[in-house]
């Protein structure tokens, strides 16, 4: 077949596995800038003053692409663009999503966001607003706010699209015999996160819309001179990007308990408190804490008080979700393989992200932590670098399955070690200073001259996370050329994706395969 | 699985889990000391200190207990030959519940001290001395203005007298900023349209600095300040001056 054929047969797929790749390579290639612009800040915040540019603008240009672009462009489309597409009618038993063109749909306006995102590095005013976008600088700036607000708004509906189809999928196309109390804890993952994108979205484009009009077309929203308000946008946007968070987190713990109750060969302990109370007590309380964004504006108390004991309990579901995962290792058969290794991984990094969070939900104590290094070391660690291993994790998990050949194994554990250092000298380091006093989006810290070692360590530690993550990247493209043949379930997983061969073709199974009474994706061992 | 093991199993978890809401009650013990040491602090900052401090050794023990619990799993499960699967044990209602249950319990009672401490602290972060100065603060791209009450301007450098409670009444005139003064625990986001407040205490002379917090544009790293606590005559001769060099200049433009 001619490459163009191929080319063709790629681009118009509907096959959700095929979506699911595209998905994948799409964000990486997102993960890879957005990586990139990581290693610029931390090559010039090595030295006091001007280090590689003379620019300020050029290093909030930066900023502004690690932020939106990990978040909008990796993040998110690889947990609930690839895995979800990749793994859901796999582990369901069904031959494919219930609207494969909506699919094929969504995963093309994917791509247009990232080429939206591409284009802001060839003209002349890039963005500059952070991730954020908060007015009035985004609406006072020369940058093109525009550009944000059409990648949020391309992004967002993709995962619309997304949501819709995967509800739907879910609830009409589960193989016979895959009962609601048998499907895999990721799928559950999948449901809940897709609730909550399809109910807060909607906010997140709204903001960003009515930005790109007090812009554009003239418009006040936002302008208190002439009767709007600034802390509306903050309001609306953390109504979105705190839920965003579990968006973000509930597909990757559900990657992770995929990857640990097979590594431990074990059933998923207490199963339901998983899903009911971790799950369900996310989507319940996510919506009613975004205020502890906003405790540094000025907000009143009746506001704090309920935030602060919203934010402080939504650690409760969350425990419940770690519980489970702790759990499943008792009385397991735990193999130390690679993708384990990154699961493990991630139970460490959210346990020290989890609980740094505490303070922050603290309204007295974040007024002394709000805007500084401690917040991002706390939110890399809890979603950026927890969620990271899990999607790394993950890819390492399902490669045998995508690609039928295995990767290297020491290769792979090089590489999870060389990151898993990387991280905690940068992210340690940060939450450290970051109580120091050491402001965020600093381009430059004369002021804070005491802290130039510990920014030397940062910036040193980012060599290893750089030099491990491309380390497993070429481990997976080496992997899927020549790697050896790795047949239908090298894991001895008892989960239905793993009962098809490897790669499994279009339509998945040659009929809908059909599960005997007591079959669980987690039944291992003697059960009774 | 016997009976026998699954009873010592029971105990085990049992011993884990009161072992985990031990840190909670040690805490709650010492709660009354700390509200008594509350009402003799009345600086925020030293309440900021002293919270930080134990949520701290809470969050430690917390974070140490689950890290030691899982490492111990992963030894003593780890797998010994490559067909062996593990053995969950029979597991039913009452054991599900009360492993939903507990840990609710255990971290929400946690959760409800950690808020009721913070609440505490930020009572004091919002009940400003009544003997406090006020001044007035404009942020501004990059520059923090501040005006006193006798009305003498100072930019970047905000001078007080030692021994009195400051409060800011800030605005800005273009983006959102944040007066950030790192050694004082406090900072609030400033911005048009709103007027936000802080307060401090300064106690000794010295300088520390003020920085912006919030984003606010191109050089927002650059826009810093200089607070410079003064012995209370030093303010005072200052501050005089500065007032009678304010009338001079008035005079001078009336008689212009």
């Amino acid at each position: 077949m001619s490459f163009a054929q191929t080319a063709k047969e790629w681009i118009f797929t509907t096959d959700h596995k095929r979506v699911g790749i595209l998905y994948l390579i799409g964000s990486m290639a997102a993960f890879a800038i957005a990586g990139l612009m990581a290693v610029l800040m931390r090559l010039e915040l090595s030295h006091l003053g001007p280090t590689i540019t003379n620019n300020p603008s050029q290093y909030n240009v930066w900023l502004y692409n690690h932020g939106a672009v990990m978040i909008l462009g990796f993040q998110i489309p690889a947990l609930t663009g690839f895995f979800a597409n990749y793994c859901v009618p796999l582990m369901i038993g069904a031959k494919d999503v219930a609207f494969p063109r909506l699919n094929a749909l969504s995963v093309w306006l994917f791509y247009a966001g990232v080429v939206v995102v591409l284009l802001g590095f060839f003209i002349p005013d890039p963005p500059d607003v952070m991730w954020t976008g908060y007015p009035p600088y985004s609406v006072m700036t020369t940058g093109n706010t525009a550009f944000y607000t059409f990648t949020v708004l391309l992004l967002g509906f993709a995962s619309i699209l997304g949501g819709v189809n995967f509800l739907t999928t879910v609830s009409f196309m589960r193989a016979p015999g895959v009962t609601w109390s048998k499907l895999n804890i990721f799928v559950w993952s999948i449901l809940a996160a897709f609730a909550l994108q399809l109910i807060f979205v909607p906010v997140l484009g709204t903001a960003v819309t009515l930005i790109t009009f007090d812009k554009y077309l003239g418009t006040h929203f936002f302008d208190p001179s002439t009767g709007g308000d600034i802390l509306t946008y903050q309001n609306l946007f953390w109504f979105y990007s705190h839920p965003a968070v579990y968006i973000i987190y509930m597909p990757f713990i559900g990657v992770v308990f995929e990857i640990v109750a097979t590594f431990a060969r074990n059933r998923v302990f207490n199963y339901n408190m998983v899903v009911f109370g971790g799950f369900g007590g996310i989507v319940l309380l996510s919506g009613e804490v975004w205020v502890h964004h906003l405790y540094v504006t000025g907000m009143p108390d009746w506001l704090r008080i309920g935030t602060m004991v919203t934010t402080l309990s939504i650690s409760v579901p969350v425990g419940l979700t770690i519980i489970g995962l702790v759990g499943t290792l008792y009385k397991g058969a735990i193999d130390f393989r690679t993708p384990m290794l990154y699961a493990l991984g991630v139970v460490f990094l959210f346990l020290i992200g989890g609980l740094t969070g505490i303070p922050l939900a603290v309204t007295s104590l974040t007024v002394h932590l709000a805007q500084t290094y401690y917040v991002v070391g706390h939110f890399h660690y809890v979603m950026a670098v927890a969620g990271t291993f899990a999607i790394f994790g993950g890819v390492y998990y399902f490669f045998p399955k995508m690609t039928g050949r295995m990767y290297n194994e020491t290769v792979g554990k090089i590489g999870f070690w060389l990151t898993f250092i990387g991280v905690n000298m940068v992210f340690w380091t940060m939450m450290v200073i970051g109580v120091q006093g050491m402001p965020r989006r600093y381009y430059d810290y004369s002021h804070f001259p005491q802290f130039q070692a510990s920014h030397e360590l940062m910036t040193f530690g980012t060599a290893f996370i750089g030099v491990g993550f491309a380390l497993a990247v070429v481990n997976w493209i080496m992997g899927a050329i020549n790697g050896k043949e790795a047949g239908p379930n090298p894991w001895g997983s008892k989960s239905l994706e793993w009962t098809t061969v490897s790669p499994p073709p279009h339509g998945n199974w040659p009929e809908i395969p059909k599960v005997d009474a007591d079959w669980h994706p987690y039944g291992y061992g003697a059960r009774s | 699985m016997s009976a026998r093991s699954l009873a010592q199993t029971l105990s085990l978890r049992i011993g884990v889990l009161l072992a985990a809401s031990l840190p909670v009650a040690w805490t709650s013990a010492g709660a009354g000391e700390h509200e008594a040491a509350v009402a003799k602090i009345k600086d925020a900052a030293e309440g900021w200190n002293e919270l930080w401090r134990e949520v701290i050794i809470d969050i430690t023990i917390m974070g140490v207990i689950f890290a030691l619990v899982t490492a111990y799993l992963l030894v003593k499960y780890r797998r010994r030959s490559p067909d062996q699967e593990g053995t969950p044990p029979k597991f039913n209602a009452a054991l599900a519940v009360g492993w939903t249950v507990i840990p609710v319990f255990v971290f929400l009672s946690d959760d409800l001290f950690v808020a009721a401490k913070g609440w505490n602290l930020w009572n004091m972060y919002r009940q400003v001395p009544a003997e406090r100065m006020e001044i007035k603060l404009e942020s501004g791209m990059y520059s923090w203005d501040y005006v006193y009450p006798n009305g003498v301007h100072a930019q970047n450098e905000l001078r007080v007298p030692a021994g009195k409670p400051i409060m800011l009444r800030m605005t800005s005139r273009d983006t959102i900023h944040s007066h950030f003064i790192p050694d004082f625990r406090v900072k609030e986001d400033s911005m048009p349209g709103r007027v936000t407040y802080l307060w401090f205490s300064p106690k000794e002379p010295g300088e520390h600095v003020i920085s912006c917090a919030a984003y606010c544009g191109i050089m927002h790293s650059y826009m810093m300040g200089k607070l410079v606590i003064m012995p209370d005559q030093d303010f005072t001769k200052w501050y005089d001056g500065e007032a009678a060099k304010l009338a001079d200049a008035k005079k001078n433009v009336a008689l212009n």
